[in-house]
């Protein structure tokens, strides 16, 4: 099941540079939130603050704090394993070229350890058909490459990958940006579906796709979060007349 | 920046004003002929009808490809979703100065008689709300809408004193029937009016403001 992810006053830098400016919301379990605002507005890092993937960056700096299912992700717990538990799916597909589809999915699961094999081939098979990807892939997933098969296609293995590590936060970054109308509905009936057992995080400039899947969304400006509020507020009333002025295209 | 979308949506509230202006137009004009007994300006009014009924399928078309092609959304999408609603009603203040047009044509064929109503200051009312309403929206200026809302509740009782006097006139004065009820059936009319205007004041509200105020909800806000 998803859990709930607090944030406090959280403050990032790459160098000198301030990107996210303390920060503070509650992210509610088994629910999608969306992250919209202009490029560089810090939406990115703040997603990337969730798994503690920004202090990869050189240079990077976080403050502040995130409970990811009430457990401190910055005190007392590893960069790993709190990337096991919260997984990520980034923009651009990025399955690995020189591995079978199977061996994918199986990837983050041999890391961290090696299951017996029929533990995993039901394993790899369960996440591919929660990632709505079996159908199309079960006659040739165990010879064919991850990059063998298309955007769309790759971009649910990517999905599929990361649940096998049995996550409770799913973070997407723009994941359909670089995919065709029929793939970006497949991807966002998949969040539909995958809400139920993942708290999902979901960064989009898309807006109609924010207000198609997310409950709660959260606009950032220049490192700051102006509004974070219900999706159906936040696109048809909006609180703040810098939220108005972004969706409706005013700037940005 | 979508300077044609924004382009598109002053257009389409030119549009709108202009609408607006016909069914103004038509109002005066039914309330002229019921009291100067004017058939040319009835025929005015009639012939005026059917532009209206035109412009108001152009506006809704503009304003349904601009929902499909251009998705808006927050203050954009209820401006869009005003424009709609109000276009409707001022298509139905034109049905009801055509609704008095005919009644006022009809009346011709009967004697006259001493009506104890005040159709052209209830008219007048009527016709103020509208403008009161249309500057609201000209303007986005939610007091003033508000305003429109208050003024509803005297037209209301100003038509409801026309029915029980023309009620008693027609137990006292049988032979007056037919004139009496052409009259209630106008002052009906206007006060119909009043309710169009009351709309397009409470779709300016939503449409600058987010509340929507309908039915006396969120009248607080």
């Amino acid at each position: 099941m998803g859990v709930d992810i607090k944030v406090e006053d959280l403050n990032a830098w790459y160098g000198t540079v301030h990107t996210l400016k303390g920060v503070s919301l509650h992210i509610p379990a088994n629910q999608v939130t969306a992250l919209i605002g202009p490029s560089g507005c810090g939406k990115s890092t703040f997603v990337r603050c969730l798994n503690r993937m920004h202090e990869t960056s050189r240079g990077a700096r976080v403050e502040g704090s995130v409970h990811v299912g009430g457990e401190d992700i910055y005190s007392g717990i590893s960069p790993v394993e709190v990337r096991r538990k919260v997984g990520m799916v980034f923009q651009r597909p990025n399955p690995f070229p020189t591995m079978s589809i199977y061996e994918n999915v199986a990837s983050g699961v041999r890391l961290n350890g090696s299951p017996p094999k029929a533990e995993l081939d039901t394993l790899v098979e369960q996440c591919l058909r929660n990632a709505a990807l079996w159908d199309e892939v079960k006659d040739v997933y165990r010879k064919r490459s991850g990059a063998g098969i298309s955007g769309g296609q790759q971009q649910r293995l990517c999905i599929a990958r990361a649940l096998a590590v049995d996550p409770e936060v799913l973070l997407m970054d723009e994941p359909a940006s670089a995919l065709d109308p029929i793939s970006t509905g497949k991807i966002e009936d998949l969040i539909f579906e995958l809400k139920t057992q993942y708290t999902i995080v979901i960064v989009t400039h898309n807006m109609q796709q924010a207000a198609r899947v997310a409950e709660k969304t959260g606009f950032f400006l220049m490192g700051n979060l102006v509004e974070f509020d219900a999706t159906q507020k936040i696109f048809t009333a909006p609180s703040d007349k810098r939220t108005e002025d972004y969706i409706t295209g005013r700037f940005g | 920046m979508r300077i044609k979308f924004h382009q598109s949506l002053d257009e389409l509230k030119q549009r709108l004003l202009v609408m607006a202006g016909m069914a103004e137009q038509a109002i005066q004009r039914a309330t002229e002929a019921y009291t100067t007994h004017e058939l040319s300006t009835v025929e005015l009014v009639l012939l005026a009808e059917p532009a209206i009924n035109r412009l108001e399928r152009e506006i809704d078309e503009i304003a349904v490809d601009l929902l499909a092609m251009e998705q808006p959304m927050a203050v954009d999408l209820r401006f869009i979703l005003s424009v709609i609603r109000i276009n409707s009603d001022l298509e139905r203040v034109g049905d009801q100065a055509v609704n008095i047009a005919r009644r006022v044509r009809e009346m011709q064929d009967h004697p006259h008689v001493d009506l104890p109503v005040d159709i052209p200051r209830l008219a007048s009312l009527a016709a103020a709300m509208v403008r009161k309403a249309l500057q609201a929206f000209i303007e986005g200026n939610v007091e003033m809408a508000r305003e429109v809302l208050t003024l509803d509740d005297q037209v209301d009782e100003m038509n409801s004193q026309a029915f029980n006097s023309l009620s008693a006139l027609i137990r006292e004065k049988p032979e007056a029937t037919s004139q009496a009820l052409s009259t209630l059936i106008i002052s009906r009319n206007l006060e119909r009016v009043g309710d169009h205007a009351t709309n397009i004041a409470e779709d300016v509200i939503f449409w600058v403001s987010g509340n929507d105020v309908r039915h006396h909800a969120s009248l607080e806000k």
